[in-house]
């Protein structure tokens, strides 16, 4: 771990302003952070401490939540609204990493948890990730926890997050107060890049900008699930993931919002496979189409292929249990 | 004085006569306090003023190492040294060793050898300036493929004629099986303390075999072993990974001389994968050639293994098929392949965790055939005498942890056709295998001082988790008549006499039987002193008894102390009868049709290993090695880099061993057996037959589940859905 | 930088380098080696210990994080004698090395804390509460402390009898 200075941020507006300055980062449960750190991966030259700034609080807004920042994991899973209305949150959170990590790991830190790509782990193989331009190890070697949306030529790194596929499905909004004191509302959908050319940019987010909370609207739909496929029984990453908010009109889906894990380079959502969804009866075929769209720009490398049936599978049985 | 034997035949069962009780219950722990409290000190525990800390430094490719910043990193702020020495290792001596293993750091063999020290101040300080030494290789990989290399060696057992054999049978097996890369993983990482008094150097490190080790790190250091002094008195796990010494422990005893200061090296995880040997991968063609009932004609286990070049070791996978079963057509053999990746070794239950495993699973595919149940082919193909070199078992307990297991487990009941029982998206199917270990004895000396306060038992011996301290206390207190709190077991130190040290399951039965005789050595002078035959003589809580006369153990010593010294050596009983463990698992699974999940719901281990010293620490050794047999069934493998063979998920998220959710409940039951072949005690290897096997009943449940059959373990998810799609 | 920890009850200011990980710190500057390093990377759940209350990896916490914060470690847990969870641990023999037992008591602890105040997991088949220490409620929350021994056996017979035993009194 490289030396580095430590300020303890007293108010957001001074965490803004100490976050501003070049290799500057915000720390708040560390958990991802500090493992990169440790490993040289990441190694920003001051932390600034957010952990004690009034950011933990989860209030009723517009109908919807306001999540702090700082709320961990823990205790945005064991919120009693959480559970009860917006429970694929709460389940996708669960699914996630073990309880000790769930009480140090942060909402906002969860958003920008980095890949677990064992070259972007790995300072003696190149990443672009790490250091652009610098090549991608992962291309042509073994694949497994990697993406198959949303890749390009110059990275395939997967994005991790559990809880993050959860609120793409509920149609989230980061809340973000930026350098200067201005708040920008960024929607989930638009808040992460694809790698592109430039994988080492994996959100909008501009120096110095803080997030402050999520904001969850009012569930568009009362039938929420989020399954998750991983090697052991727990701890460990999604090989798939799905979470499905539904809402049924009449016997047919009247709203569809289907985020995927362990597929994508961003947590991942596709407007058209919604758009299919909704306004028809749940049927196979239906389900079967809706994989389609999904994975009709699929590229999967040798150690990925498997998650072409496994998607498609999860897909289905995630939808026949959100629609029955 | 000593007491020594050398087991060449038939021992006679003295301890059913003793009067104490307490050897073969489940006693708790004597060292249990420390191990809850955090008053156990492992190898970095112990830190002592002025202590340096160094971190090693991996090669990030292979060939010629040159070092770029070399200056630049010695003389930036708290680093007290970069070493490179000669004598550093490239790698863990592997088990018995007794020797230094390869040395130098010139250049690099495999990625992730360590080819430099830093020291410094601090932690942080060392593992920066570790991270900051820019390395240069310019050597390509070479081969780190097996099946890119030429394979040294031949089938050692090529018996009859095989090919015949399978195309005259009525039912025939011809498949391939591979099992993956593995790590031992013990819980604590490779650590070591050094620190020098002139040419007296004491090292406290996470080691399993001191006695030889010693050896090792002296070999390396080119220093008289008597100048080296060996700590380990709580080692936190081993299973193989802790035979030989590692690059820690010599790194550190060379900066501590340099630099004049004690010395800490502890490895980080990611360097415990690939500095400490790992299980070979293994390719495995097997061959079952059978009558029309399920009676074996011919037997093929043919695999491939690999090694670093200049490793004396491979993965002797068909060790136990040698034994398990009949049939008069034979080829049985590994072949190596030389591969420039990180180096293999022991890993608990070498040959046999994978061999049975894979061996048994082909057993299933047989059984399917012939259209028999799968306990009545095992029970059909017994063999009545080693089949290979006809001498007879010492005892043969299959077939009654065969059967008692499966009355246990409830087999009878279960349907004969896969693909039966359904639960939702889940299919659920049961699976069984038989279990096969060698029984090995090794040298083995203990000492014990006998005092008015009671025993105080001394040997090198370590206790890796496996129980020594509880079964030590109970030998020896059983043959003095001492009740456990007035035995006081000393292990970890090679100022004490050499025992047999952790490995291959024969601590327990070997350094016990040390014990055992230092102890007789005792009972014969306390007999001596009552005026009696030893053999008329009764020791119970600290009383001597003999015909009427009863007196206090601590009057006969007036004040002083009764010494004893046993010493006990693998004789002729060990080549004139064929020695081996046996068992059976039975296994419930659930596959979800969904998405190739496999859940294990319950196990069953029946097992067979002479008398049982601590039935308590026993049973927990058979848990752990049915944990094992679901983790390399289903989860656990390492990946190597095709382009170069590094070890890609070396960290414990990528590396899967199983957490507590994939274990079920465990159920195990311990037969009650004596094998007088096995020495005094009786006792034979415990701590690894529990994996044997275990995994191939698993995965022969999958396939009675769903009519899936994975022979490339683990079977993940992915592996099981191919077969489902 | 100078912080003050409340260390098992006992206040105690420590000057770390802002590197220095809370486990480090308990075991370099504090010398309550108990809490142990297994793989420094929040993977294996030996460094556990509690911070005001609530079980954490300690290695992947900073030191200067927690200036004023309460932590128990393994070293807390007995009480003059031994608590019940370590005693039903070496009754069900919980533990074989013991490398993770110092993490795999200090989890249940706080796992305990968890289920009381009705924490839903991943195994409960309805998040509404009233959670009982079933084998998959116990197991799924334990699952972060690996223990290569495998004594999970004995570990949740152990937490199970213990909490058993709490809930009696």
């Amino acid at each position: 771990m490289k030396p580095f200075d430590y300020v303890r941020a007293e108010d957001p507006a001074a965490a803004r302003k100490a976050a501003a300055t070049a290799g500057a980062t915000f720390i708040s449960g560390g958990t991802n952070l500090l493992d990169l750190m440790k490993l040289e991966v990441m190694a920003p030259d001051t932390l600034v401490d957010i952990s004690r700034l009034p950011l933990d609080g989860i209030e009723d807004h517009e109908g919807g939540l306001r999540i702090g920042a700082t709320v961990t994991n823990s205790d945005l899973a064991a919120d009693m609204r959480v559970r009860r209305v917006y429970p694929i949150l709460s389940r996708a959170l669960l699914a996630g990493a073990s309880g000790q990590l769930r009480n140090k790991a942060t909402t906002g830190g969860n958003l920008l948890q980095r890949t677990r790509c064992p070259y972007f782990y790995d300072t003696d193989t190149p990443c672009n990730k790490r250091t652009p331009g610098e090549g991608c190890a992962a291309l042509g070697g073994e694949t497994r926890n990697h993406a198959i949306l949303g890749t390009s030529d110059h990275c395939i790194a997967l994005h991790p997050s559990d809880m993050a596929v959860a609120m793409r499905a509920l149609g989230a909004q980061v809340e973000v107060e930026a350098a200067d004191g201005t708040t920008k509302l960024h929607e989930m959908d638009d808040f992460y890049r694809l790698p592109g050319d430039t994988p080492h940019i994996e959100t909008v987010l501009q120096p110095g900008d803080l997030i402050t909370a999520v904001r969850l609207p009012a569930p568009q739909g009362d039938r929420q699930v989020y399954r998750k496929v991983r090697d052991r029984a727990s701890y460990a990453f999604a090989l798939v993931s799905v979470g499905a908010v539904i809402r049924m009109e009449q016997g047919r889906i009247a709203h569809a919002g289907v985020a995927f894990g362990g597929l994508g380079t961003k947590p991942w959502r596709d407007p058209e496979v919604d758009a299919l969804l909704t306004g028809n009866a749940p049927s196979r075929e239906l389900f079967d189409e809706a994989a389609d769209t999904l994975l009709r720009g699929a590229k999967a490398q040798d150690g990925t292929e498997f998650k072409l049936p496994l998607a498609r599978r999860v897909l289905r049985a995630t939808l026949e249990e959100a629609t029955q | 004085m000593s007491l020594d034997l050398k087991v060449d035949g038939q021992s006679e069962d003295r301890a059913e006569g003793y009067a104490q009780g307490i050897l073969g219950t489940p006693m708790d722990r004597p060292d249990g306090e420390a191990k809850v409290t955090g008053a156990a000190t492992y190898a970095a525990d112990e830190v002592p003023e002025g202590c340096l800390v160094g971190m090693l430094v991996r090669a990030p490719g292979h060939g010629r190492i040159e070092v770029l910043n070399l200056d630049e990193v010695r003389n930036s702020d708290g680093v007290r040294a970069v070493i490179r020495d000669p004598r550093m290792i490239r790698n863990a001596a592997q088990g018995t060793a007794n020797q230094a293993p390869v040395q130098g750091v010139d250049k690099a063999d495999y990625i992730g050898q360590p080819v430099a020290l830093v020291v410094a101040e601090s932690f942080e300080t060392a593992r920066h300036a570790a991270h900051s030494l820019k390395l240069r290789t310019d050597g390509s990989p070479g081969i780190v493929n097996p099946e890119d290399a030429e394979p040294e060696g031949e089938p050692d057992t090529t018996t009859g004629d095989l090919d015949g054999a399978m195309s005259s049978a009525a039912h025939s097996v011809d498949v391939i099986y591979t099992t993956a890369s593995s790590v031992s993983a013990a819980m604590e990482p490779h650590a070591t303390l050094a620190w020098w008094d002139g040419d007296r150097l004491t090292v406290r490190s996470a080691l399993q075999m001191l006695k030889y080790n010693r050896n090792e790190l002296a070999d390396s250091l080119e220093i008289d072993p008597e100048n080296v002094r060996l700590l380990a008195p709580f080692v936190g796990g081993g299973f193989g990974s802790k035979l030989g010494i590692s690059a820690d422990a010599v790194a550190a005893a060379i900066a501590a001389k340099e630099l004049g200061r004690p010395v800490q090296v502890v490895q980080h995880r990611r360097q415990v994968f690939e500095t400490v040997t790992r299980r070979s991968e293994t390719r495995q063609r097997i061959r079952l050639a059978a009558d029309a009932e399920g009676r074996l004609s011919g037997i093929g286990h043919e695999s491939l293994v690999s090694n670093l070049p200049g490793e004396g070791f491979a993965e002797p996978v068909a060790q136990a098929t040698h034994f398990a079963y009949g049939g008069a057509h034979r080829v049985i053999g590994e072949r190596l392949a030389r591969l420039n990746r990180p180096a293999a070794g022991s890993v608990r239950a070498p040959g046999e965790a994978v061999g049975v495993t894979a061996f048994e699973c082909a057993m299933d595919e047989l059984a399917s055939d012939v259209g028999i149940d799968p306990v009545e082919l095992r029970l059909r193909n017994i063999p009545d005498k080693d089949p290979e070199s006809g001498i007879p078992f010492s005892s043969h307990m299959l077939e009654r942890s065969l059967r008692e297991g499966a009355e246990r487990f409830g087999w009878a009941a279960r349907d004969v056709a896969p693909r039966a029982r359904r639960e939702g998206e889940w299919w659920i199917g049961t699976g069984m295998a038989a279990a096969f270990r060698v029984n090995l004895m090794m040298e083995a000396e203990a000492r014990i001082a006998l005092s008015p306060e009671g025993a105080v038992v001394e040997t090198d011996m370590t206790d890796i988790g496996t129980g020594t301290y509880a079964i030590l206390t109970q030998i020896a207190g059983e043959a003095l008549g001492l009740p456990a709190d007035r035995v006081e077991v000393r292990l970890g130190d090679t100022t004490f006499p050499p025992g047999s040290g952790s490995g291959g399951s024969f601590g327990a039965a070997t350094t016990g039987n040390a014990v055992w005789l230092a102890a007789q050595e005792i009972r014969q002078a306390i007999a001596q002193r009552m005026n009696c035959d030893e053999a008329d003589l009764t020791l119970k809580d600290g009383t001597a008894i003999c015909g009427n006369e009863s007196r206090p153990i601590a009057e006969l010593l007036d004040g002083g102390s009764l010494n004893g010294h046993g010493h006990v050596t693998a004789g002729d009983a060990f080549s004139d009868v064929r020695q081996s463990t046996f068992g059976a698992h039975f296994a419930e699974v659930a596959v979800n049709d969904v998405t190739g999940e496999v859940r294990v719901r319950r196990m069953q281990g029946t097992f067979a290993c002479g008398r049982i010293l601590n039935e308590k620490t026993a049973r927990s050794q058979c848990h752990g090695g049915m944990t094992w047999g679901i983790g390399m069934a289903l989860t656990e493998g390492l990946t190597h880099d095709r382009r170069d063979g590094h070890i890609v998920n070396r960290d414990f998220a990528e590396y899967h061993m199983a957490v507590n959710a994939d274990v079920p409940p465990l159920d195990v039951h311990l037969l009650e057996e004596r094998d007088p072949w096995s020495g005094p005690l009786q006792a034979k290897g415990l701590g690894e037959l529990g994996i044997c096997g275990a995994g191939a009943a698993v995965l022969n449940a999958v396939h009675h589940a769903c009519g899936v059959r994975v022979r490339d373990m683990p079977a993940t998810p992915d592996r099981v859905l191919a077969g489902l799609e | 930088m100078k912080i003050t920890l409340t260390i098992n009850k006992h206040a105690q200011t420590v000057d770390v380098d802002p590197r220095v990980s809370l486990l480090d710190a308990l075991r370099g500057e504090l010398g309550l080696t108990g809490s142990k390093k297994g793989c420094d990377h929040g993977q294996c759940g030996a460094c556990t210990v509690l911070v005001n209350g609530r079980r954490i990896n300690s290695c992947l916490s900073l030191a200067v994080m927690h200036d004023g914060d309460e932590v128990t470690t393994v070293e807390g847990l007995a009480n003059g004698e031994l608590s019940p969870l370590q005693a039903a641990f070496v009754e069900h023999d919980g533990f074989q090395c013991g490398f993770c037992t110092p993490g795999q008591l200090c989890s249940a602890t706080g796992m305990l804390g968890e289920l009381e105040d009705g924490w839903p997991s991943h195994a409960s088949d309805s998040l509404e509460g009233g959670y009982e220490l079933t084998e998959e409620e116990l197991s799924e929350r334990m699952s972060g402390n690996l223990c290569r021994c495998s004594c999970y056996p004995g570990i949740n017979a152990a937490i199970r009898q213990a909490a058993e035993k709490d809930g009696a009194a």
